[in-house]
């Protein structure tokens, strides 16, 4: 089975490469979120919008959806489509479960990238070396990723005290970081309600306490794969076999290593992000406690253009719909409809001064619905939360997806000598 | 040619045949690994299942098989719907809330349901064919996003309109004379073959007349295999992706009726989910031909069916059936790879045999690429 994504285009898209930009710089980006959110929380009333508990929520629900989206970035920038993401997440719950259990909880991150990598291993095999559809294999693996986790936990943990035949017995977290003066001084400040300084105050108090060693871990591993991937001559190998394979192989690049390289490290990342959920936000392994996240990580990589700073803030909007719904509920939710409705009419606006007349009009009645709803209803139903985040990328992706540019070969099929 | 025809009969059926041999052998090695008992495993596997596992085979598999044709039609024009599984959700509980309105008598409410469920399919798929061609979002995103939609929109109508049964939230019951009952196929078993399975065997012929002997199956194959070429020939590729969708969606609507007249007559937290997800694969065991299709699903359902004797039989847990499942799909696609290597190779040298016995300079392997 081929596929062509490239050719399923609708003809009337423009090439994104021939569309000259402004690039808005992130912290532009994350100032105007702030302002917005401040404003909401100020004149809603909502204090938990940005409490420094929904905050430290956002992170702990962040890494592993960023841990997934930086997973896909490795793979599909060598131009491999991995959805096996979510098997791999799976597989990487599981080993955190089994090393974290035994042998401590740094163990289990290890035993996590490692199960990870035997998914991946799996993918690449298929992907690369036989040409498979990247959409098939992966679908496969999290079919064999989901039967495996529950076969294992199962034969694992059955007889262990706590633990049972769907889930671990408790498992211990790794180290979690708290700074005693900033942290109290900064929640004082946050308990003020000022507009701003407030915010910025339970933002910084939120990354100051109980600061997981395995975000620190997160961040690090962003950056680090920001920097190896584009300010390396090894980075631009890789990413050369995800925009024009024919062309790498012509320079004396082998593709298949590079590709194999970066799926395995994706495994790795992707396990990662299991052992997150694992040993950190559920500090116990259970059957399906992924949920989805894999899927969502790899939204939050398109949302984030294949483009590290792209997907942290892709990861942190979906992170935060999630620890909204969990920490403050649905009158919070409520208070962020009037912030869509703020941001779509924003977007409508750009959208008319660029001459886009159609989709300026969507996003506007799009917008002037949700304002509707904001001032008709005093809450949202938690099945509505709990829809938020996928929502939010549909629309993201409905309004945003000509702007993003994918790797040129990504998900195609390459063999060796193709060129001739 | 005869003996080439044969030959070719059995290059297709090595494929799976491979597939399913490697699978077992890799489920065996993870069962070692595991210290569980292999003889065991295999001997429950394959024993002979009773009468009232062949029905329960069978009404599985004919559920499946409407999955497995839903996830076909969009394979067909390289369209990955994986929102099957959100698709038969919304079609399934709409059709319990309209069927348990008994607005119209007995077997006309089942048609009209029908209808029902496949015009809410083909509108929840239609969702990821119009931004995809508008605004060019991957239906692959665009049908996962649909999927958790439809689980969270399904449990809030359910809260709004359900009515509560001990610890199940469920629909109205179906009023009876809208029941669909069973067919008693094996004198021998207690339970019956579900009525509604005859969808099954319906949407099987519908499937391989709509693509192999109409215009528009014609459009579907040229566009799945080139869409360029369609493009060139007139046919309106960005219309054919919604339609197509569509099509899918409303088949994807037609999955969870069967159980729903014949058996649960309500729908309810409890229905059975995740056929969807097990359609993909057996589209893709099946390599979207519809009698493959129905040999994949009835492979799944018999896998499932003895998982279930696993616990008792072997203490092995029944998840390890999964994992051949999975296995099977990825085997398949890898034998069938390989396979079409070997037979390309075959041709080559057919070729060059051919070639240089007329025209010893010319001939390369590589001109027949």
């Amino acid at each position: 089975m081929t596929m062509a994504p490239e050719e399923l285009r609708p003809a009337g898209a423009p090439s994104a490469a021939l569309v000259p930009r402004r690039r808005i710089s992130i912290w532009v980006w994350l100032l105007v979120g702030l302002v917005l959110i401040s404003a909401v929380r100020v004149l809603t009333g909502a204090n938990e919008v940005d409490s420094a508990g929904t905050m430290r929520e956002t992170v702990n629900a962040s890494v592993p959806i960023a841990l997934a989206a930086l997973a896909g970035l490795w793979s599909e920038r060598a131009g491999v489509v991995n959805i096996g993401l979510e098997g791999m997440m799976i597989l990487g719950t599981i080993g955190a479960g089994y090393f974290g259990y035994w042998y401590g909880p740094w163990a289990g991150i290890v035993g996590a990238m490692v199960f990870g990598m035997i998914g991946a291993a799996l993918h690449a095999l298929a992907t690369v070396y036989f040409g498979v559809d990247h959409i098939v294999s992966g679908v496969a693996i999290n079919i064999i990723a989901l039967g495996a986790a529950a076969f294992l936990a199962d034969t694992w943990f059955s007889g262990l005290r706590g633990g049972g035949p769907t889930q671990s017995p408790p498992l211990d977290a790794p180290l979690s970081i708290t700074l005693p003066g900033i942290s109290d001084a900064m929640i004082t400040l946050q308990d003020k309600h000022w507009f701003i300084i407030s915010d910025l105050a339970s933002l910084v108090a939120a990354v100051t306490t109980q600061l997981s060693s395995m975000t620190v871990l997160a961040v690090i591993l962003i950056v680090g794969s920001a920097l190896l991937l584009w300010r390396t001559g090894f980075g631009l190998r890789l990413r050369s076999c995800g925009e024009s394979p024919v062309a790498a192989e012509s320079l004396g690049v082998n593709v298949y290593r590079y590709k194999v390289i970066a799926v395995l490290t994706s495994g790795a990342i992707a396990g990662a992000g299991g052992a997150f959920i694992a040993l950190v936000s559920s500090g116990i392994y259970q059957n399906g406690q992924t949920g989805g996240r894999g899927y969502i990580g790899l939204a939050a990589m398109i949302f984030g253009n294949w483009r590290p700073g792209g997907l942290v803030m892709g990861s942190v909007l979906f992170g935060y719909t999630d620890a909204l719904q969990l920490r403050a509920g649905g009158e919070a939710v409520h208070a962020l409809l009037i912030l869509v409705a703020i941001i779509l009419l924003g977007v409508a606006i750009l959208q008319f001064r660029r001459g886009l007349k159609i989709a300026a009009t969507t996003s506007l009645v799009i917008g002037v619905g949700f304002a509707v709803w904001f001032f008709t209803t005093d809450t949202v139903p938690a099945d509505f939360t709990r829809m938020t985040p996928y929502v939010t990328t549909l629309l993201v992706l409905g309004l945003a997806a000509q702007r993003l540019r994918m790797p040129a070969a990504d998900g195609l099929r390459y063999r060796r000598g193709q060129a001739g | 040619m005869g003996k080439l025809d044969l030959r070719r009969i059995a290059l297709a059926l090595a494929a799976p045949v491979l597939a399913i041999v490697v699978a077992l052998v890799i489920t065996c090695l993870i069962l070692l690994a595991a210290g569980s008992s292999v003889s065991g495993f295999l001997s429950t596997i394959f024993s002979v299942p009773a009468e009232r596992n062949v029905i329960n085979i069978l009404n599985n598999a004919s559920i499946l098989y409407l999955s497995g044709l839903a996830a076909a039609i969009g394979f067909r024009m390289n369209l990955f719907n994986i929102g099957v599984e959100g698709q038969y959700q919304m079609a399934v509980f709409t059709a319990a809330v309209f069927a348990a309105q008994g607005w119209l008598p007995g077997p006309i409410n089942v048609i009209v349901s029908i209808i029902v469920a496949m015009l809410v399919g083909a509108i929840w798929a239609s969702i990821a064919g119009v931004l995809k061609v508008t605004r060019g979002v991957s239906e692959v995103i665009s049908t996962i996003m649909l999927n958790a939609i439809a689980v969270s929109l399904t449990a809030y109508l359910l809260r709004k309109v359900g009515v509560s049964t001990g610890s199940n939230l469920a629909t109205e019951e179906i009023p009876r004379d809208s029941w669909v009952g069973g067919i008693k196929l094996l004198s021998g078993a207690p339970n019956e073959l579900l009525g509604l399975s005859v969808l099954a065997v319906l949407g099987g012929i519908g499937y391989a007349i709509l693509l192999n002997r109409s215009k528009f199956g014609f459009a579907l194959r040229a566009t799945g295999t080139s869409a360029s070429a369609a493009v060139a020939s007139g046919i309106d590729v960005r219309r054919m992706v919604v339609v197509s969708l569509m099509i899918s969606g409303a088949v994807a609507g037609l999955i969870g009726l069967p159980l729903l007249f014949g058996n649960s007559h309500s729908y309810g937290t409890t229905f059975q989910a995740g056929i969807g997800f097990a359609g993909i694969a057996v589209a893709l065991l099946g390599r979207n031909n519809p009698i493959g299709i129905a040999f994949g699903a009835l492979l799944f359902s018999y896998l499932t069916e003895q998982s279930n004797l696993l616990e008792i039989n072997a203490q092995v847990s029944p998840d390890i059936v999964a994992i051949s499942q999975g296995v099977i799909v990825l085997a398949v696609v890898i034998a069938y790879e390989v396979v079409r290597r070997y037979r390309n190779a075959l041709e080559q040298r057919q070729v060059a045999a051919e070639l240089s016995t007329s025209a010893p300079s010319e001939a390369t392997p590589e001109a027949t690429r």
